[in-house]
Protein backbone atom coordinates (compact mmCIF):
# COMPACT_ATOMS: atom_id res chain seq x y z
CA UNK A 1 0.00 0.00 0.00
CA UNK A 2 1.36 3.45 -0.87
CA UNK A 3 1.86 5.96 1.95
CA UNK A 4 -0.90 8.46 2.63
CA UNK A 5 -1.93 11.06 5.16
CA UNK A 6 -4.98 10.29 7.27
CA UNK A 7 -7.39 12.79 8.74
CA UNK A 8 -10.76 12.31 10.41
CA UNK A 9 -13.60 14.66 9.52
CA UNK A 10 -16.29 15.45 12.08
CA UNK A 11 -18.88 16.95 9.73
CA UNK A 12 -19.66 17.11 6.02
CA UNK A 13 -18.35 20.62 5.43
CA UNK A 14 -15.06 19.76 7.07
CA UNK A 15 -14.79 16.69 4.85
CA UNK A 16 -15.51 18.65 1.66
CA UNK A 17 -13.00 21.33 2.64
CA UNK A 18 -10.38 18.69 3.36
CA UNK A 19 -10.72 17.09 -0.09
CA UNK A 20 -11.17 20.31 -2.04
CA UNK A 21 -8.35 20.99 -4.48
CA UNK A 22 -6.64 17.69 -3.68
CA UNK A 23 -7.54 15.34 -6.51
CA UNK A 24 -5.26 12.64 -5.09
CA UNK A 25 -7.26 12.50 -1.82
CA UNK A 26 -10.22 10.23 -1.24
CA UNK A 27 -13.01 9.84 1.28
CA UNK A 28 -12.77 6.70 3.42
CA UNK A 29 -16.11 5.13 4.38
CA UNK A 30 -16.48 1.48 5.27
CA UNK A 31 -13.27 0.75 3.38
CA UNK A 32 -14.44 -2.61 2.06
CA UNK A 33 -13.61 -1.74 -1.54
CA UNK A 34 -11.13 1.15 -1.25
CA UNK A 35 -8.74 -0.51 1.20
CA UNK A 36 -8.84 -3.70 -0.84
CA UNK A 37 -7.99 -1.75 -4.00
CA UNK A 38 -5.18 0.05 -2.16
CA UNK A 39 -3.74 -3.31 -1.11
CA UNK A 40 -3.86 -4.34 -4.77
CA UNK A 41 -2.13 -1.12 -5.86
CA UNK A 42 -5.09 -0.16 -8.04
CA UNK A 43 -6.05 2.85 -5.91
CA UNK A 44 -3.12 4.97 -4.73
CA UNK A 45 -4.51 8.04 -2.94
CA UNK A 46 -1.97 10.18 -1.10
CA UNK A 47 -4.56 11.30 1.44
CA UNK A 48 -7.58 9.66 3.08
CA UNK A 49 -10.34 11.64 4.77
CA UNK A 50 -12.15 9.35 7.19
CA UNK A 51 -15.86 10.18 7.05
CA UNK A 52 -17.05 7.42 9.39
CA UNK A 53 -17.86 9.89 12.17
CA UNK A 54 -20.08 12.12 10.02
CA UNK A 55 -23.62 12.31 11.42
CA UNK A 56 -25.15 10.98 8.19
CA UNK A 57 -26.43 7.53 9.12
CA UNK A 58 -30.12 8.28 9.65
CA UNK A 59 -32.94 6.59 7.77
CA UNK A 60 -36.09 8.71 7.97
CA UNK A 61 -39.45 9.27 6.34
CA UNK A 62 -39.81 12.39 4.21
CA UNK A 63 -42.90 14.65 4.26
CA UNK A 64 -43.83 13.33 0.78
CA UNK A 65 -43.86 9.75 2.21
CA UNK A 66 -40.58 8.93 0.56
CA UNK A 67 -37.56 7.84 2.60
CA UNK A 68 -34.17 9.52 3.03
CA UNK A 69 -31.18 7.25 3.64
CA UNK A 70 -28.07 8.95 5.02
CA UNK A 71 -24.92 8.26 3.04
CA UNK A 72 -23.17 6.72 6.04
CA UNK A 73 -25.97 4.26 6.84
CA UNK A 74 -24.46 0.78 6.81
CA UNK A 75 -25.80 -1.71 4.27
CA UNK A 76 -26.96 -4.03 7.08
CA UNK A 77 -28.91 -1.27 8.84
CA UNK A 78 -30.66 -0.21 5.62
CA UNK A 79 -31.58 -3.81 4.79
CA UNK A 80 -33.09 -4.41 8.25
CA UNK A 81 -34.90 -1.08 8.59
CA UNK A 82 -38.69 -1.41 8.90
CA UNK A 83 -39.40 1.43 6.42
CA UNK A 84 -37.21 -0.25 3.81
CA UNK A 85 -38.43 -3.80 4.44
CA UNK A 86 -42.09 -2.85 4.24
CA UNK A 87 -42.14 -0.15 1.52
CA UNK A 88 -39.17 -1.13 -0.65
CA UNK A 89 -38.62 -4.89 -0.21
CA UNK A 90 -36.62 -4.94 -3.47
CA UNK A 91 -33.97 -2.75 -1.84
CA UNK A 92 -33.79 -4.83 1.32
CA UNK A 93 -33.50 -8.03 -0.72
CA UNK A 94 -30.83 -6.56 -2.99
CA UNK A 95 -28.72 -5.51 -0.01
CA UNK A 96 -29.04 -8.87 1.72
CA UNK A 97 -28.05 -10.69 -1.48
CA UNK A 98 -24.75 -8.81 -1.61
CA UNK A 99 -21.43 -9.54 0.11
CA UNK A 100 -21.40 -11.11 3.60
CA UNK A 101 -22.85 -10.04 6.99
CA UNK A 102 -19.43 -8.72 8.03
CA UNK A 103 -19.00 -6.62 4.89
CA UNK A 104 -22.57 -5.32 5.08
CA UNK A 105 -21.88 -4.14 8.63
CA UNK A 106 -18.98 -2.08 7.30
CA UNK A 107 -20.11 -0.93 3.85
CA UNK A 108 -21.99 2.37 3.58
CA UNK A 109 -24.67 3.48 1.13
CA UNK A 110 -22.42 6.20 -0.28
CA UNK A 111 -19.55 3.76 -0.65
CA UNK A 112 -21.79 1.24 -2.36
CA UNK A 113 -22.55 3.86 -5.04
CA UNK A 114 -18.81 4.38 -5.49
CA UNK A 115 -17.87 0.68 -5.79
CA UNK A 116 -15.51 -0.08 -8.61
CA UNK A 117 -15.83 -2.93 -11.07
CA UNK A 118 -14.67 -6.44 -10.24
CA UNK A 119 -13.31 -6.94 -13.77
CA UNK A 120 -10.18 -9.07 -13.28
CA UNK A 121 -8.20 -6.94 -15.70
CA UNK A 122 -8.98 -3.80 -13.69
CA UNK A 123 -8.43 -5.36 -10.28
CA UNK A 124 -4.95 -6.75 -10.89
CA UNK A 125 -2.22 -4.35 -12.04
CA UNK A 126 -0.24 -7.38 -13.27
CA UNK A 127 -2.47 -7.12 -16.35
CA UNK A 128 -0.97 -4.32 -18.44
CA UNK A 129 -4.10 -3.38 -20.37
CA UNK A 130 -7.05 -1.70 -18.71
CA UNK A 131 -8.47 1.58 -19.97
CA UNK A 132 -10.31 2.08 -16.70
CA UNK A 133 -7.20 1.71 -14.54
CA UNK A 134 -4.75 3.18 -17.04
CA UNK A 135 -6.46 5.21 -19.79
CA UNK A 136 -5.15 4.40 -23.25
CA UNK A 137 -3.66 1.03 -22.29
CA UNK A 138 -6.36 -1.04 -23.97
CA UNK A 139 -8.94 -3.51 -22.70
CA UNK A 140 -7.71 -6.90 -21.54
CA UNK A 141 -11.21 -8.29 -21.28
CA UNK A 142 -12.25 -7.64 -24.88
CA UNK A 143 -10.31 -10.62 -26.19
CA UNK A 144 -9.62 -12.16 -22.80
CA UNK A 145 -11.66 -14.15 -20.31
CA UNK A 146 -14.82 -12.06 -20.36
CA UNK A 147 -17.39 -14.31 -18.70
CA UNK A 148 -18.50 -11.72 -16.12
CA UNK A 149 -18.57 -8.79 -18.52
CA UNK A 150 -21.14 -6.48 -20.06
CA UNK A 151 -23.62 -7.22 -22.85
CA UNK A 152 -25.43 -3.85 -22.87
CA UNK A 153 -24.18 -0.28 -23.30
CA UNK A 154 -20.54 -1.26 -23.57
CA UNK A 155 -17.93 0.07 -25.97
CA UNK A 156 -14.66 -1.10 -27.41
CA UNK A 157 -12.81 0.76 -24.65
CA UNK A 158 -14.33 -1.11 -21.71
CA UNK A 159 -16.73 -4.00 -21.14
CA UNK A 160 -16.66 -3.96 -17.34
CA UNK A 161 -19.84 -4.31 -15.27
CA UNK A 162 -20.97 -2.41 -12.20
CA UNK A 163 -20.83 -4.82 -9.24
CA UNK A 164 -23.51 -3.44 -6.91
CA UNK A 165 -26.80 -5.12 -6.06
CA UNK A 166 -28.10 -2.18 -4.03
CA UNK A 167 -27.69 0.19 -6.98
CA UNK A 168 -29.84 -2.01 -9.22
CA UNK A 169 -32.73 -1.61 -6.78
CA UNK A 170 -32.06 2.14 -6.47
CA UNK A 171 -32.16 2.45 -10.28
CA UNK A 172 -35.55 0.74 -10.37
CA UNK A 173 -36.84 2.98 -7.57
CA UNK A 174 -35.81 6.28 -9.25
CA UNK A 175 -33.68 7.26 -6.28
CA UNK A 176 -32.12 10.72 -6.06
CA UNK A 177 -28.54 11.22 -4.87
CA UNK A 178 -27.80 14.31 -2.76
CA UNK A 179 -24.21 15.52 -2.96
CA UNK A 180 -22.34 18.41 -1.37
CA UNK A 181 -19.39 20.24 -2.87
CA UNK A 182 -17.47 23.44 -2.13
CA UNK A 183 -20.28 25.45 -3.76
CA UNK A 184 -23.17 23.81 -1.94
CA UNK A 185 -25.50 20.90 -2.57
CA UNK A 186 -27.01 19.47 -5.73
CA UNK A 187 -29.19 16.50 -6.60
CA UNK A 188 -28.42 13.83 -9.18
CA UNK A 189 -31.12 11.56 -10.58
CA UNK A 190 -30.00 7.98 -10.06
CA UNK A 191 -29.94 7.22 -13.78
CA UNK A 192 -27.48 10.09 -14.27
CA UNK A 193 -25.18 9.16 -11.40
CA UNK A 194 -23.28 6.27 -13.02
CA UNK A 195 -21.82 6.50 -16.53
CA UNK A 196 -21.49 4.28 -19.55
CA UNK A 197 -17.84 3.77 -20.52
CA UNK A 198 -17.77 5.66 -23.82
CA UNK A 199 -14.32 7.16 -24.33
CA UNK A 200 -13.76 7.81 -20.62
CA UNK A 201 -14.06 4.42 -18.91
CA UNK A 202 -11.85 5.70 -16.09
CA UNK A 203 -14.84 7.72 -14.89
CA UNK A 204 -17.45 5.53 -13.20
CA UNK A 205 -19.75 8.33 -12.04
CA UNK A 206 -20.66 11.97 -12.58
CA UNK A 207 -19.72 12.87 -9.01
CA UNK A 208 -17.19 15.72 -8.94
CA UNK A 209 -13.76 15.05 -7.43
CA UNK A 210 -14.54 17.30 -4.44
CA UNK A 211 -18.16 16.29 -3.95
CA UNK A 212 -19.40 14.15 -1.06
CA UNK A 213 -22.51 11.98 -1.17
CA UNK A 214 -24.81 13.13 1.64
CA UNK A 215 -27.95 11.06 1.23
CA UNK A 216 -30.07 8.97 -1.12
CA UNK A 217 -33.79 9.77 -1.36
CA UNK A 218 -36.37 7.18 -2.32
CA UNK A 219 -39.56 8.68 -3.76
CA UNK A 220 -42.91 7.43 -2.52
CA UNK A 221 -43.85 4.48 -4.75
CA UNK A 222 -46.89 2.78 -3.24
CA UNK A 223 -46.70 -0.23 -5.59
CA UNK A 224 -43.07 -0.89 -4.59
CA UNK A 225 -44.48 -2.97 -1.72
CA UNK A 226 -44.92 -5.48 -4.54
CA UNK A 227 -41.29 -5.70 -5.61
CA UNK A 228 -38.57 -8.30 -5.79
CA UNK A 229 -34.82 -8.72 -6.38
CA UNK A 230 -33.67 -11.83 -8.24
CA UNK A 231 -29.95 -12.56 -8.29
CA UNK A 232 -28.33 -15.27 -10.44
CA UNK A 233 -24.77 -16.20 -9.48
CA UNK A 234 -22.26 -19.03 -9.47
CA UNK A 235 -22.74 -19.87 -5.77
CA UNK A 236 -25.85 -19.90 -3.58
CA UNK A 237 -24.44 -17.04 -1.52
CA UNK A 238 -21.59 -14.54 -1.27
CA UNK A 239 -20.90 -14.06 -4.97
CA UNK A 240 -21.32 -11.21 -7.44
CA UNK A 241 -24.28 -11.35 -9.80
CA UNK A 242 -23.93 -12.82 -13.25
CA UNK A 243 -27.32 -11.28 -13.90
CA UNK A 244 -29.76 -9.70 -11.48
CA UNK A 245 -33.19 -8.11 -11.81
CA UNK A 246 -34.97 -5.57 -9.62
CA UNK A 247 -38.67 -5.55 -10.46
CA UNK A 248 -41.90 -3.94 -9.28
CA UNK A 249 -45.39 -3.99 -10.79
CA UNK A 250 -48.50 -1.88 -10.32
CA UNK A 251 -51.35 -4.19 -11.32
CA UNK A 252 -54.97 -3.19 -11.92
CA UNK A 253 -57.93 -5.29 -10.81
CA UNK A 254 -58.07 -6.95 -14.25
CA UNK A 255 -54.39 -7.94 -13.96
CA UNK A 256 -53.42 -5.14 -16.32
CA UNK A 257 -50.02 -3.53 -15.80
CA UNK A 258 -50.47 0.14 -14.86
CA UNK A 259 -46.81 0.74 -14.14
CA UNK A 260 -43.63 -1.31 -14.08
CA UNK A 261 -40.09 -0.92 -12.83
CA UNK A 262 -37.33 -3.15 -14.12
CA UNK A 263 -33.57 -2.73 -13.70
CA UNK A 264 -30.74 -5.16 -14.44
CA UNK A 265 -27.42 -5.83 -12.73
CA UNK A 266 -24.36 -7.67 -14.02
CA UNK A 267 -24.99 -6.70 -17.63
CA UNK A 268 -23.62 -3.17 -18.03
CA UNK A 269 -21.11 -0.56 -16.89
CA UNK A 270 -23.89 0.98 -14.80
CA UNK A 271 -27.05 -0.31 -13.13
CA UNK A 272 -29.24 -0.82 -16.21
CA UNK A 273 -32.73 0.62 -16.10
CA UNK A 274 -34.82 -1.45 -18.53
CA UNK A 275 -36.79 1.41 -20.09
CA UNK A 276 -37.58 -0.54 -23.25
CA UNK A 277 -39.03 -3.45 -21.31
CA UNK A 278 -41.06 -1.16 -19.08
CA UNK A 279 -42.71 0.51 -22.09
CA UNK A 280 -43.64 -2.90 -23.51
CA UNK A 281 -45.25 -3.91 -20.22
CA UNK A 282 -47.53 -0.90 -19.71
CA UNK A 283 -51.18 -1.63 -20.51
CA UNK A 284 -50.57 -5.34 -21.08
CA UNK A 285 -51.92 -8.25 -19.10
CA UNK A 286 -49.41 -9.53 -16.57
CA UNK A 287 -48.49 -12.97 -17.82
CA UNK A 288 -45.42 -14.89 -18.90
CA UNK A 289 -45.88 -14.08 -22.56
CA UNK A 290 -46.02 -10.34 -21.86
CA UNK A 291 -42.91 -10.61 -19.73
CA UNK A 292 -41.04 -12.54 -22.42
CA UNK A 293 -41.90 -9.98 -25.11
CA UNK A 294 -40.64 -7.19 -22.86
CA UNK A 295 -37.44 -9.10 -22.07
CA UNK A 296 -36.77 -9.79 -25.76
CA UNK A 297 -37.20 -6.10 -26.54
CA UNK A 298 -34.83 -5.01 -23.79
CA UNK A 299 -32.07 -7.39 -24.84
CA UNK A 300 -32.52 -6.82 -28.60
CA UNK A 301 -29.47 -4.55 -28.69
CA UNK A 302 -27.34 -6.82 -26.50
CA UNK A 303 -23.92 -7.94 -27.72
CA UNK A 304 -22.04 -10.88 -26.28
CA UNK A 305 -18.36 -11.81 -26.35
CA UNK A 306 -16.54 -15.13 -26.38
CA UNK A 307 -17.41 -16.20 -22.83
CA UNK A 308 -20.43 -14.12 -21.79
CA UNK A 309 -23.02 -14.57 -24.54
CA UNK A 310 -24.96 -16.82 -22.17
CA UNK A 311 -25.88 -13.67 -20.23
CA UNK A 312 -28.24 -12.49 -22.98
CA UNK A 313 -30.65 -15.42 -22.68
CA UNK A 314 -30.03 -15.58 -18.92
CA UNK A 315 -31.06 -11.94 -18.56
CA UNK A 316 -34.26 -12.53 -20.53
CA UNK A 317 -35.21 -15.52 -18.40
CA UNK A 318 -34.32 -13.66 -15.21
CA UNK A 319 -36.60 -10.77 -16.21
CA UNK A 320 -39.46 -13.19 -16.84
CA UNK A 321 -38.83 -15.00 -13.55
CA UNK A 322 -38.59 -11.79 -11.49
CA UNK A 323 -41.75 -10.29 -13.00
CA UNK A 324 -43.60 -13.59 -12.56
CA UNK A 325 -42.58 -13.64 -8.90
CA UNK A 326 -43.85 -10.10 -8.43
CA UNK A 327 -47.14 -10.81 -10.22
CA UNK A 328 -47.67 -13.85 -8.01
CA UNK A 329 -47.44 -11.74 -4.86
CA UNK A 330 -51.13 -10.99 -5.25
CA UNK B 1 7.53 -3.11 18.81
CA UNK B 2 5.74 -5.71 20.79
CA UNK B 3 4.59 -4.10 24.02
CA UNK B 4 1.26 -2.31 24.15
CA UNK B 5 2.70 0.75 25.88
CA UNK B 6 5.05 1.78 23.15
CA UNK B 7 8.42 3.39 23.46
CA UNK B 8 9.13 5.86 20.66
CA UNK B 9 9.77 3.66 17.68
CA UNK B 10 13.16 2.95 16.25
CA UNK B 11 15.22 4.66 18.87
CA UNK B 12 18.75 3.34 18.79
CA UNK B 13 18.18 1.34 21.95
CA UNK B 14 14.98 -0.39 20.86
CA UNK B 15 16.33 -1.10 17.42
CA UNK B 16 19.43 -2.77 18.78
CA UNK B 17 17.22 -4.77 21.13
CA UNK B 18 15.22 -5.95 18.16
CA UNK B 19 18.34 -6.95 16.35
CA UNK B 20 20.06 -8.46 19.40
CA UNK B 21 17.47 -11.03 20.42
CA UNK B 22 19.12 -14.06 18.97
CA UNK B 23 20.23 -15.24 22.40
CA UNK B 24 16.69 -15.06 23.75
CA UNK B 25 14.74 -17.00 21.17
CA UNK B 26 11.77 -18.71 22.74
CA UNK B 27 9.41 -19.66 20.00
CA UNK B 28 9.22 -19.75 16.26
CA UNK B 29 6.35 -17.25 16.37
CA UNK B 30 8.36 -14.84 18.49
CA UNK B 31 11.36 -15.15 16.19
CA UNK B 32 9.29 -14.51 13.11
CA UNK B 33 7.59 -11.57 14.79
CA UNK B 34 10.85 -10.03 15.85
CA UNK B 35 12.37 -10.30 12.41
CA UNK B 36 9.19 -8.97 10.81
CA UNK B 37 8.93 -6.22 13.40
CA UNK B 38 12.45 -5.06 12.77
CA UNK B 39 11.77 -4.83 9.06
CA UNK B 40 8.64 -2.84 9.78
CA UNK B 41 10.56 -0.35 11.90
CA UNK B 42 13.10 0.15 9.17
CA UNK B 43 10.45 0.50 6.50
CA UNK B 44 8.16 2.85 8.37
CA UNK B 45 10.68 5.28 9.73
CA UNK B 46 10.49 7.29 12.91
CA UNK B 47 8.03 10.07 12.09
CA UNK B 48 5.82 10.70 15.09
CA UNK B 49 3.02 13.22 14.95
CA UNK B 50 0.05 14.01 17.15
CA UNK B 51 -3.52 12.83 16.80
CA UNK B 52 -5.03 13.10 13.36
CA UNK B 53 -7.47 15.94 13.58
CA UNK B 54 -8.03 18.14 10.58
CA UNK B 55 -6.65 21.11 12.45
CA UNK B 56 -3.34 19.51 13.21
CA UNK B 57 -2.51 17.46 10.18
CA UNK B 58 -2.22 19.09 6.82
CA UNK B 59 -2.07 16.53 4.06
CA UNK B 60 1.18 17.05 2.24
CA UNK B 61 3.21 14.93 -0.07
CA UNK B 62 4.98 12.39 2.09
CA UNK B 63 8.33 10.98 1.13
CA UNK B 64 8.03 7.78 -0.83
CA UNK B 65 7.83 4.71 1.38
CA UNK B 66 6.96 6.50 4.59
CA UNK B 67 3.85 7.69 6.37
CA UNK B 68 3.58 9.75 9.52
CA UNK B 69 2.76 7.69 12.60
CA UNK B 70 -0.50 8.48 14.33
CA UNK B 71 -1.57 7.93 17.90
CA UNK B 72 -4.58 5.72 18.41
CA UNK B 73 -6.17 4.28 21.51
CA UNK B 74 -7.67 0.86 20.87
CA UNK B 75 -10.03 -0.62 23.45
CA UNK B 76 -9.78 -4.35 23.01
CA UNK B 77 -11.46 -6.93 25.23
CA UNK B 78 -12.05 -4.22 27.82
CA UNK B 79 -8.45 -3.04 27.96
CA UNK B 80 -7.05 0.17 26.43
CA UNK B 81 -3.93 0.07 24.28
CA UNK B 82 -2.18 3.26 23.22
CA UNK B 83 -0.33 2.75 19.94
CA UNK B 84 1.61 4.80 17.44
CA UNK B 85 0.69 3.35 14.09
CA UNK B 86 1.34 3.94 10.44
CA UNK B 87 -2.11 4.74 8.99
CA UNK B 88 -1.65 1.85 6.57
CA UNK B 89 -1.81 -0.69 9.40
CA UNK B 90 -5.05 -2.64 9.33
CA UNK B 91 -6.89 -3.46 12.52
CA UNK B 92 -5.98 -7.11 11.93
CA UNK B 93 -2.26 -6.34 11.70
CA UNK B 94 -2.42 -4.12 14.79
CA UNK B 95 -4.03 -6.96 16.75
CA UNK B 96 -1.62 -9.62 15.55
CA UNK B 97 1.68 -7.82 15.07
CA UNK B 98 1.50 -5.10 17.71
CA UNK B 99 -0.65 -6.54 20.48
CA UNK B 100 0.11 -10.26 20.18
CA UNK B 101 -3.61 -11.02 19.86
CA UNK B 102 -2.92 -13.69 17.27
CA UNK B 103 -6.28 -15.44 17.63
CA UNK B 104 -7.71 -13.36 14.78
CA UNK B 105 -6.28 -14.95 11.66
CA UNK B 106 -5.08 -13.57 8.35
CA UNK B 107 -6.54 -15.80 5.66
CA UNK B 108 -7.07 -13.99 2.39
CA UNK B 109 -6.42 -10.41 3.66
CA UNK B 110 -9.07 -9.22 1.17
CA UNK B 111 -12.36 -9.60 3.03
CA UNK B 112 -13.27 -12.83 1.30
CA UNK B 113 -12.67 -15.58 3.89
CA UNK B 114 -13.79 -14.25 7.30
CA UNK B 115 -10.83 -15.66 9.28
CA UNK B 116 -10.14 -12.13 10.61
CA UNK B 117 -13.70 -11.55 11.91
CA UNK B 118 -13.87 -9.54 15.14
CA UNK B 119 -16.67 -7.67 16.89
CA UNK B 120 -16.57 -3.86 16.86
CA UNK B 121 -19.23 -2.24 19.02
CA UNK B 122 -20.88 -5.70 19.11
CA UNK B 123 -21.05 -5.98 15.29
CA UNK B 124 -18.99 -8.44 13.29
CA UNK B 125 -16.60 -6.99 10.72
CA UNK B 126 -13.57 -8.09 8.67
CA UNK B 127 -10.60 -6.64 10.54
CA UNK B 128 -8.40 -6.97 7.42
CA UNK B 129 -10.36 -4.31 5.50
CA UNK B 130 -10.36 -1.60 8.13
CA UNK B 131 -7.53 0.60 9.36
CA UNK B 132 -6.50 0.62 13.01
CA UNK B 133 -6.64 4.43 13.12
CA UNK B 134 -10.34 4.32 12.24
CA UNK B 135 -11.16 2.65 15.58
CA UNK B 136 -10.32 5.23 18.20
CA UNK B 137 -12.76 4.72 21.07
CA UNK B 138 -14.51 1.66 19.58
CA UNK B 139 -15.20 -1.41 21.75
CA UNK B 140 -13.36 -4.24 20.03
CA UNK B 141 -13.84 -7.89 21.01
CA UNK B 142 -11.59 -10.61 19.63
CA UNK B 143 -11.68 -14.37 20.14
CA UNK B 144 -9.39 -13.83 23.15
CA UNK B 145 -12.08 -11.75 24.84
CA UNK B 146 -15.00 -14.17 24.63
CA UNK B 147 -14.21 -16.53 27.51
CA UNK B 148 -14.90 -15.54 31.09
CA UNK B 149 -11.59 -16.44 32.71
CA UNK B 150 -11.27 -20.22 32.42
CA UNK B 151 -14.91 -20.59 31.51
CA UNK B 152 -15.37 -20.88 27.76
CA UNK B 153 -17.98 -18.83 25.96
CA UNK B 154 -20.96 -21.12 25.20
CA UNK B 155 -20.16 -20.85 21.48
CA UNK B 156 -16.56 -21.95 22.07
CA UNK B 157 -17.79 -24.89 24.15
CA UNK B 158 -20.30 -25.84 21.46
CA UNK B 159 -17.61 -25.80 18.72
CA UNK B 160 -15.52 -28.21 20.82
CA UNK B 161 -18.51 -30.40 21.63
CA UNK B 162 -19.46 -30.73 17.96
CA UNK B 163 -15.97 -30.80 16.39
CA UNK B 164 -16.75 -27.57 14.55
CA UNK B 165 -13.27 -27.49 13.01
CA UNK B 166 -10.47 -29.60 11.63
CA UNK B 167 -7.32 -27.54 11.17
CA UNK B 168 -8.76 -24.72 13.28
CA UNK B 169 -7.44 -21.80 11.26
CA UNK B 170 -10.85 -20.35 10.41
CA UNK B 171 -12.30 -21.17 13.85
CA UNK B 172 -11.74 -17.87 15.70
CA UNK B 173 -13.47 -16.03 12.86
CA UNK B 174 -16.23 -18.63 12.69
CA UNK B 175 -16.88 -18.33 16.44
CA UNK B 176 -16.88 -14.52 16.47
CA UNK B 177 -19.22 -14.54 13.48
CA UNK B 178 -21.50 -17.12 15.13
CA UNK B 179 -21.69 -15.11 18.36
CA UNK B 180 -22.80 -12.08 16.33
CA UNK B 181 -25.27 -14.20 14.34
CA UNK B 182 -27.08 -15.25 17.52
CA UNK B 183 -27.11 -11.64 18.71
CA UNK B 184 -28.62 -10.57 15.36
CA UNK B 185 -31.34 -13.22 15.64
CA UNK B 186 -30.45 -15.08 12.45
CA UNK B 187 -30.47 -18.66 13.80
CA UNK B 188 -34.09 -19.51 13.03
CA UNK B 189 -33.43 -22.34 10.58
CA UNK B 190 -30.54 -24.36 9.16
CA UNK B 191 -30.77 -22.45 5.88
CA UNK B 192 -30.80 -19.11 7.63
CA UNK B 193 -27.72 -20.02 9.68
CA UNK B 194 -25.90 -21.20 6.53
CA UNK B 195 -26.73 -17.98 4.68
CA UNK B 196 -25.68 -15.74 7.58
CA UNK B 197 -22.43 -17.69 8.07
CA UNK B 198 -21.57 -17.43 4.36
CA UNK B 199 -18.87 -14.84 5.06
CA UNK B 200 -16.76 -17.44 6.87
CA UNK B 201 -15.07 -19.98 4.66
CA UNK B 202 -13.80 -23.32 6.04
CA UNK B 203 -11.36 -25.06 3.73
CA UNK B 204 -11.59 -28.28 5.75
CA UNK B 205 -15.34 -28.34 5.14
CA UNK B 206 -16.45 -28.55 8.77
CA UNK B 207 -19.71 -26.82 7.87
CA UNK B 208 -22.14 -29.52 9.15
CA UNK B 209 -20.44 -29.49 12.55
CA UNK B 210 -20.25 -25.69 12.65
CA UNK B 211 -23.99 -25.62 11.96
CA UNK B 212 -24.60 -28.15 14.75
CA UNK B 213 -22.50 -26.11 17.18
CA UNK B 214 -24.38 -22.89 16.43
CA UNK B 215 -27.74 -24.64 16.83
CA UNK B 216 -26.70 -26.02 20.20
CA UNK B 217 -25.42 -22.64 21.41
CA UNK B 218 -28.68 -21.07 20.24
CA UNK B 219 -30.79 -23.69 22.05
CA UNK B 220 -28.78 -23.44 25.25
CA UNK B 221 -28.94 -19.66 25.10
CA UNK B 222 -32.73 -19.83 25.03
CA UNK B 223 -32.96 -22.46 27.80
Amino acid sequence: MNPFTYVRAEDANQAVTAVSGKPQSKFLGGGTNLIDLMKMGVETPNGLIDINRLPLAQIEELPNKGVRIGAMARNSDVAEHQLIKTRYPVLSQALLSGASPQLRNMATVGGNLMQRTRCYYFYDPAFPACNKRKPGSGCGALDGYNRIHAVLGQGEQCIATHPSDMCVALAALDAVVHVRGPNGERQIAFGDFHRLPGNTPERDTNLGPDELIIAVDLPAIPFAVRSHYLKVRDRASYAFALVSVAAALDLGSNNEINAARVALGGVAHKPWRANVAEKKLIGQEANENTFRVAAEAELAAAKGYKYNSFKIELAKRAIVRALSNVAAMG
Amino acid sequence: MSSESEEPLASDASESNELGIIGHLETRRKFIKQVAGTSAVLAIGPHLVGSASLDQVTPTATPEGTSDLLKVNLKINGKSHALDVDPRVTLLDALRERLQLTGSKKGCDHGQCGACTVLVNARRINSCLTLAVMHEGDEITTIEGLANGDELHPMQAAFIEHDGFQCGYCTPGQICSAVALLHEGHANSDDEIREWMSGNICRCGAYPNILAAIKEAETKGRA
